[in-house]
């Protein structure tokens, strides 16, 4: 079976945690082999969380500089700092509500421009999808629930080996159940925004 | 019902790798489990937490990795099985237990997982503990996978009860925090009680009896290098005139990269799974069929010396190698591209590694550094004793836990760190060595760990300094464990003792204690000078829960706050204490409302008086 290496990069407490989990249950789902890992560390004070998913028969649980065939991330800065995982084959699917890192406050680095980010982003891989998956997920009811719009972008793209439908189950299972209706909806938005896009 | 606790053998479940280690000892009949958290291993006891509540399995946070070993080493000498946990440091610390205990041996089945952490993604250094199995003699298995963690958390077991030894299971990063789909096996029923049966000439290491329990030690190795021929976990896979020695994580890398080469029926892999003592016969019988071989592992050349002194045994030339600046280096974790391209290189295949993008025009994007989180006391602490000793020569000494994160601009409050414990040990030799005036400080967790014998040192050798123990109530970077100074019966929780952090630093004769509230910010600098004058040792234990555990338990009041128009924007709130709840919109500081806690310490330090309280704002 082929392999699929997905990137997920996310500010600590974006909720990409729970993302990845919500793929590895999908993929239980349909079969697919699966394996993660991601750095927790100080997730919760406010660095980067990486999670690596390998969908197929591969043994390794981390992806290279350069390997991964998909990148997520769930902020616009982090995306552009992850695009040495990319090669020109890479999907890539971004959020672009930043959320500045608190260097920026001190004045220590000025954020990059939106639109420049954008395109070189564009300029490197094969596509880029570029959409505020933040205002969705406030449309959805739930700021949290972007890590679900970006998961359903993500499916819209057909790059991971599940289906939507997969995906939905395993949200239904997986996440807290006061949620499951709020997430539902942000995954389907974001399905859609995708769709639209293409 | 606790997931670890299905009873449903064939199930499949998405595991962490820790939580397949806590699932592999539940179903090898795991009783009693002790230890100190530390990362990358803190799932492991955080499942067995969670578990023993609603199990009969035993567990418990002892104070520190050294005690966690004894706790289970008198445990598994009274027949229980047992399992204590630890990071990779954490193994220094119980190391003295350790080696002796090698000596006297275990009757019921004893594992020790020891997680290392290549990178260093959360420890001071990146040691590789399979050189405890040789230090202490006992045997090392170490996990390719999560699947095969949880499998060899039984082998181990029943190893141990084999060797009546205790076994080191060594994990890294990338196996603890990994995840994927593991098969449930049956659950063992705990047996929870043992005895113990008196045999002083056995278990009392006086020297005249240690003399003959190294002898007996040297007789088990010689036993355990025979399960290790025979053992399952090392083993060879694949075909052709190169062979590769791997273990661990580096075996998937490997797998996956003779696949990607095409190489299956060139090159062959011996997996080592049982990696103290090897293999030596399987591994002289592998050389003789090579040509030529190539050793991947993470950390040291461990089993690099051992297969080049194998080989010079067995009077085989072939080349090996493994560590070197053109191959595989010491520093570090792998990753499997950088293995498939040494891999190709040395044994000359033809290789293109896809071409990478350009990212040379990439704009420097601003770093995001872990920070101390919204309302964390340890900025309300940090700011008052840097107030408190402004105009003085300082040294800060401090130690392990969020609060380390203080030694970061602009709080830089954090001069010198080598291990747990070390802010007061290091602080009296610096108060000796240097005329400055020295500054410790310890979390509550630490000092319980290893602080109090550095401030019984302080207090018997006369030194100056002062201690600043920041008390929390919970050892918050692990992920919020109890603690011997914590309440248990807010956690519901009940036959748990309590130690008062003051009362020990009272008990050991400590002459100036001060208990500090930080968010008091002009109350605690006056305190703080008070205690900085004191010529002798001075205790400022500085007291304000954790706000992330507190904010979990749903214990936070405070409202929070916001700029009004009277500020004048010189911005001392954000460049002094960098609060990540601040951030600059058009050029004004703003506060955001769903991250302000309330503690209101940017509030007392605004010389304008515009930070206020959202409610009184709007009232206003
Ligand atoms: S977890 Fe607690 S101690 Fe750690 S940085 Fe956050 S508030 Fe501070």
């Amino acid at each position: 079976m082929d392999t699929t290496r997905l990137i997920i990069v996310a500010v600590g407490g974006q909720g990409n945690l729970l993302a990845s989990k919500v793929l590895g249950e999908a993929a239980l789902r349909a079969g697919i082999p699966v394996r993660m890992s991601e750095i927790h560390g100080m997730a919760q004070r406010g660095g980067v969380v990486e999670s690596a998913i390998v969908f197929g028969d591969a043994q390794s649980t981390i992806i290279s500089d350069g390997e991964a065939n998909v990148l997520v991330g769930f902020e616009p800065s982090e995306t552009l700092r992850a695009v040495g995982k990319c090669n020109a084959d890479t999907v890539v699917i971004t959020n672009l509500a930043p959320l500045p890192p608190f260097t920026v406050a001190l004045g220590k680095g000025v954020y990059p421009d939106i639109d420049d980010l954008q395109e070189r982003i564009r300029s490197k891989v094969k596509k880029l999808l570029a959409f505020d998956s933040t205002a969705l997920a406030r449309k959805a009811g739930n700021v949290m629930a972007n890590n679900m719009v970006l998961l359903g972008a993500l499916l819209q793209t057909g790059v991971v080996p599940m289906t939507a439908d997969q995906v939905r189950e395993a949200i239904g299972a997986t996440t807290k159940q006061a949620f499951v209706d709020t997430n539902l909806k942000a995954f389907d938005l974001g399905y859609e925004a995708a769709r639209k896009a293409a | 019902m606790h997931k670890l606790l299905t009873d449903s053998p064939g199930q499949k479940m998405l595991m962490l790798g820790n939580e397949a280690i806590a699932r592999g000892a539940v179903e090898a009949g795991v009783a009693m489990a002790s230890t100190y958290p530390g990362t990358p291993s803190s799932e492991i006891s955080l499942n067995f937490f969670q578990m023993s509540r609603e199990s009969e399995l035993y567990f418990q946070y002892s104070t520190n990795e050294k005690v966690a070993m004894e706790v289970a080493a008198a445990a598994a000498n009274s027949g229980v099985r047992s399992m204590c946990i630890m990071k990779h440091v954490g193994l220094n610390v119980a190391a003295d237990a350790l080696m002796t205990l090698a000596y006297v041996g275990v009757r019921g089945g004893m594992v020790i997982i020891t997680a290392d952490d290549p990178s260093m993604f959360s420890s001071q250094n990146e040691q590789d503990n399979r050189y405890y199995g040789k230090l202490s003699g006992l045997p090392v298995v170490e996990p390719s996978s999560v699947e095969e963690a949880k499998e060899l958390v039984g082998y181990a077991f029943d190893l141990s009860e084999q060797l009546q030894e205790p076994v080191l299971f060594r994990t890294t990063t990338r196996i603890n925090h990994s995840s994927a789909f593991v098969t449930l096996g049956a659950l063992k029923p705990p047996e929870t009680k043992g005895d113990f049966q008196k045999d002083p000439f056995r278990y009392v290491t006086v020297p005249a009896v240690a003399r003959r329990l190294h002898v007996k030690l040297l007789e088990n190795q010689a036993r355990a290098k025979e399960l290790s021929e025979a053992s399952p976990y090392n083993f060879v896979e694949g075909a052709g005139g190169w062979g590769i020695f791997c273990n661990g994580v580096s075996y998937s890398y490997v797998s996956d990269a003779v696949r990607d080469l095409g190489m299956q029926d060139r090159i062959r892999i011996f997996r080592i799974g049982f990696s103290h003592p090897l293999p030596e016969q399987k591994i002289k019988a592998f050389l003789g069929e090579c040509e030529k071989v190539l050793v991947a592992e993470e950390g040291e050349p461990f089993m690099e010396e051992a297969v080049k002194a194998f080989a010079q045994e067995a009077g085989l030339t072939l080349p090996i190698r493994g560590k070197a600046d053109d191959l595989f280096s010491r520093l570090y974790e792998f990753d499997p591209a950088m293995v498939r391209k040494t891999i190709a290189s040395y044994f000359g295949i033809d290789y293109a590694a896809p071409p990478a993008i350009d990212v040379q025009d990439v704009p420097d994007i601003p770093m995001r550094p872990p920070n101390l989180c919204a309302g964390c006391s340890h900025r309300a602490t940090y700011y008052a004793v840097k107030k408190a000793a402004e105009g003085m020569e300082t040294i800060y000494p401090t130690d392990i836990g969020c609060y380390t994160l203080g030694f970061l601009p602009p709080l830089s409050m954090g001069d010198f760190l080598i291990c747990m414990g070390s802010s007061v040990g290091t602080s009296c030799g610096f108060s000796q060595a240097t005329d400055r005036k020295v500054v410790a400080f310890i979390g509550d967790s630490t000092f319980f760990h290893s602080g109090i014998p550095g401030l019984i040192n302080a207090v018997f050798n006369g030194h100056n300094l002062t201690l600043v123990i920041l008390d929390n109530g919970t050892t918050a970077m692990t992920g919020h464990q109890p603690h011997p100074g914590v309440d248990m019966s807010q956690l519901q929780m009940e036959g748990y003792g309590r130690v008062s952090i003051e009362a020990v630093v009272r008990a050991v004769g400590v002459r100036h204690v001060t208990v500090i509230r930080p968010f008091k910010v002009k109350k605690s600098i006056e305190q703080i000078r008070e205690a900085l004058a004191f010529d002798g040792v001075s205790v400022i234990i500085s007291q304000e829960p954790c706000a992330l555990y507190a904010k979990g338990l749903k214990l936070l009041k405070g409202k929070p706050f916001t700029v009004s128009d009277k500020c004048k924007n010189h911005r001392d709130c954000v460049n002094d204490l960098a609060c990540p709840a601040f951030y600059i919109q058009d050029d004004r500081v703003h506060i955001d409302a769903d991250l302000c806690v309330g503690c209101a310490v940017c509030a007392q330090i605004c010389p304008e008086n515009a930070i206020r309280p959202v409610k009184i704002e709007k009232t206003a």
